[in-house]
C-alpha cells in the first residue's frame, strides 16, 4: 500500500506539490530516457510512453517563446486583466504562466525576452499560479 | 467499403436564440435534414450527436436520447464531445458506420447553446477545452491560446494583423448571402484593424461570435440511395482524424497544427485525392489565425505562406481556392458542438449547386471540411466529392 500511496500522492505526481517545489526554487520536470520532458502528474512519458522518468531541474530563467496580452479574461482572472500570458522554455520542458513586470504599466512581453520563473497569487482570490518576471540583462 | 452519400442536410439559422431550448434547435435542424433527404425516420439506425458544453449552458447532460426524441428517431444514440470538433467526430463515426456496412442510414450533427451564459462564463466554458492544470490556471483563455499561436506564427514566419484582417473581411463578405449566417454584413479591413483587442494580437473581428445553433445530416449508403431513388449526388469519400498534445506549450512547434495534417493525410488517402485536387474548403476559422494554420496543415500552402492568401485573393470567393464560402465560423457563427456538421452541410449545398455562393464554384468536384477542437489537439477532416 505504501507503494500505491507514493505513486498516487508522491512529490512527482501532484500538481500542488510541483507548485510547492517551484515556489521553493526547486522547480522540476520529469524526463524519460528518450529525453522527453513533461510536467506532473504523469505515470508515463506522454510522448513515447516510457515508464522510467527522472526528476530533472527546470532552469530558473528562460526565454519567452510566445505571449499574449489578454483583455477579455475568464471570470477568475477579472481582477488581473489586462494581463499577459507567456510560454517560456525552461530547459527540459516549456511552461505556461502569467508575465508580470514590476511597474503599473500594462505588461508588454517580447519574444526571446529573458525571464525568471516564480509562483505568485491570482488577484481575485489568491490562488497560486506560475509567473514570469523580466530579468535585467543589462 | 460502401460508398457513403449525403442524402439530406439541415441547419438552423445561426445566431442568438435565447428563448429556444437545445432540443428545439436540433429538432429544427433534423426536420430540415429529413425534408431534404426524403428518407423515412424509421430507417435511421444510428444517431451520432455532437455537443460540448450543454451541461454548463443548459444544465443538460445525457443529451443523445433527448435529441433522438427531438428528431423523431428511435435507435442507438450517442453524444460525442471533442470540444469544437464534437460534431466532426460525430459525423466521422456516422460515415465510418455506413462505410463499414453496419448501417444503411445514419443521422449525425450537433447542437450548442452558448448565449444563455454571460461572456465571462462562456469564456470559462470554452477555456475548459484547454489543459486545466497547466493552461487555464495560468490564465489562458480560448482566444488567448490562439493569440499565443498567432504571436508565434508572426515570429516564425512574419505576417501582420492586417493579413488577418483580410481573412475576417473575406469571410464576412462570404456570409452576406447565406441565409443561415449569424452576421450577414461586410466588415472592412480598416474596421477589423480598429476593433478593440481581445487577446493581443487578436482583436474583436479576429474572433468568431458566440452562437446558438444546430446542424443535422442524413447519411446513407449508395445502395440505399439507389434502391430508394434518392437524389444524393454528393459522397463523403474520405475521413481522417488526428490528435496532438493537449497543451500548446507541449507541442513541437507553436505555430503548426500537425493533428490537422495527420487528419488530412488520412482523409486524402481514404478518398484517393491530394491537396491539389481540392476545389474549395470549409475550414475551422474560430480565429483568423486558425484559418491560416488550417490551410497550411491541409497542404494547400507551405508553412508560413497561407498568411497572405486572403490578402492576395487566393482564397476569396473568386480565387483559385475559395475558403469558407459559408462565411466560416468567423461570420456564419460557431455553435461549438454543431460546427463540424454545419461545415458538411454547407459543402454539400455548395457542391450540389443550391447554396447562395455555389455560383462561385460551378465546376467544383472536390471539397474539404476541416474541424478542430481546442488549439487543434483534435482535428477531423472530411473529403466530399460530386459522385453523380
Amino acid at each position: 500500500m505504501s507503494d500505491e500511496t507514493e505513486r498516487g500522492d508522491g512529490p512527482e505526481t501532484g500538481y500542488d506539490a510541483w507548485l510547492d517545489a517551484l515556489a521553493a526554487g526547486d522547480g522540476f520536470a520529469l524526463v524519460c530516457p528518450n529525453g522527453h520532458g513533461s510536467l506532473p502528474p504523469r505515470r508515463v512519458c506522454p510522448e513515447c510512453g516510457a515508464t522510467d522518468r527522472s526528476r530533472e531541474p527546470l532552469a530558473e530563467t528562460g526565454t519567452v517563446e510566445t505571449h499574449s496580452v489578454v483583455h477579455v479574461p475568464a471570470a477568475d482572472f477579472a481582477a488581473d486583466a489586462p494581463y499577459a500570458t507567456a510560454v517560456v522554455d525552461l530547459g527540459p520542458t516549456r511552461v505556461t504562466g502569467i508575465y508580470r513586470d514590476a511597474g503599473d504599466a500594462a505588461p508588454a512581453p517580447r519574444v526571446d525576452e529573458r525571464v525568471a520563473v516564480d509562483v505568485a497569487e491570482r488577484a481575485m482570490d489568491g490562488e497560486r499560479l506560475v509567473v514570469f518576471r523580466p530579468v535585467d540583462t543589462a | 467499403m460502401t460508398d457513403v452519400r449525403v442524402a439530406g442536410v439541415g441547419l438552423t439559422r445561426f445566431g442568438t436564440h435565447p428563448d429556444r431550448t437545445g432540443r428545439d434547435l436540433f429538432g429544427e435542424a433534423a426536420l430540415r435534414a429529413f425534408e431534404d433527404a426524403d428518407v423515412p425516420r424509421g430507417d435511421v439506425e444510428e444517431l451520432n450527436y455532437g455537443n460540448f458544453m450543454g451541461a454548463l449552458a443548459e444544465h443538460q447532460g445525457h443529451q443523445a436520447p433527448l435529441m433522438a426524441e427531438a428528431a423523431g428517431v428511435r435507435c442507438p444514440a450517442t453524444r460525442y464531445e471533442s470540444a469544437c470538433a464534437s460534431a466532426g467526430v460525430a459525423v466521422r463515426e456516422a460515415v465510418r458506420t455506413v462505410a463499414a456496412g453496419d448501417a444503411d442510414v445514419a443521422l449525425a450533427g450537433g447542437m450548442e447553446r452558448m448565449t444563455t451564459l454571460p461572456t465571462d462564463e462562456v469564456t470559462d466554458g470554452l477555456a475548459i477545452a484547454a489543459d486545466d492544470l497547466f493552461e487555464v490556471r495560468a490564465g489562458v483563455t480560448f482566444p488567448g491560446a490562439y493569440a499565443l499561436m498567432a504571436t508565434a506564427y508572426f515570429d516564425a514566419y512574419g505576417g501582420s494583423r492586417e493579413d488577418l484582417a483580410h481573412v475576417a473581411a473575406k469571410n464576412h463578405a462570404n456570409a452576406v448571402p447565406n441565409e443561415y449566417a449569424q452576421y450577414r454584413r461586410e466588415v472592412s479591413v480598416a474596421e477589423a484593424m480598429d476593433a478593440p483587442p481581445i487577446a493581443e494580437p487578436l482583436h474583436l473581428y479576429d474572433a468568431c461570435p458566440v452562437t446558438d445553433g444546430a446542424s443535422a445530416l442524413v447519411f446513407v449508403s449508395a445502395e440505399y440511395a439507389a434502391e430508394n431513388g434518392l437524389d444524393a449526388p454528393v459522397a463523403v469519400t474520405g475521413t481522417g482524424q488526428g490528435t496532438d498534445r493537449m497543451a500548446l506549450a507541449d507541442r513541437d512547434h507553436l505555430a503548426r497544427t500537425p493533428a490537422a495534417a495527420d487528419a488530412a493525410t488520412a482523409a486524402y488517402a481514404d478518398a484517393g485525392v491530394d491537396a491539389a485536387d481540392v476545389d474549395l474548403a470549409e475550414v475551422h476559422d474560430c480565429f483568423t489565425i486558425a484559418e491560416v494554420l488550417a490551410l497550411e496543415s491541409l497542404g494547400f500552402f507551405e508553412p508560413g505562406e497561407a498568411i497572405a492568401a486572403a490578402r492576395e485573393g487566393e482564397t476569396t470567393a473568386d480565387g483559385d481556392l475559395p475558403v469558407n464560402l459559408s462565411g466560416g465560423l468567423k461570420a456564419k457563427g460557431h455553435p461549438v458542438g454543431a460546427t463540424g456538421g454545419s461545415q458538411i452541410a454547407e459543402l454539400t449545398r455548395l457542391l450540389r449547386g443550391d447554396h447562395p455562393n455555389s455560383e462561385h464554384v460551378p465546376d467544383a468536384d472536390v471539397g474539404v471540411a476541416h474541424n478542430a477542437g481546442g488549439t487543434v489537439a483534435s482535428a477531423v477532416v472530411h473529403v466530399l466529392e460530386v459522385a453523380e
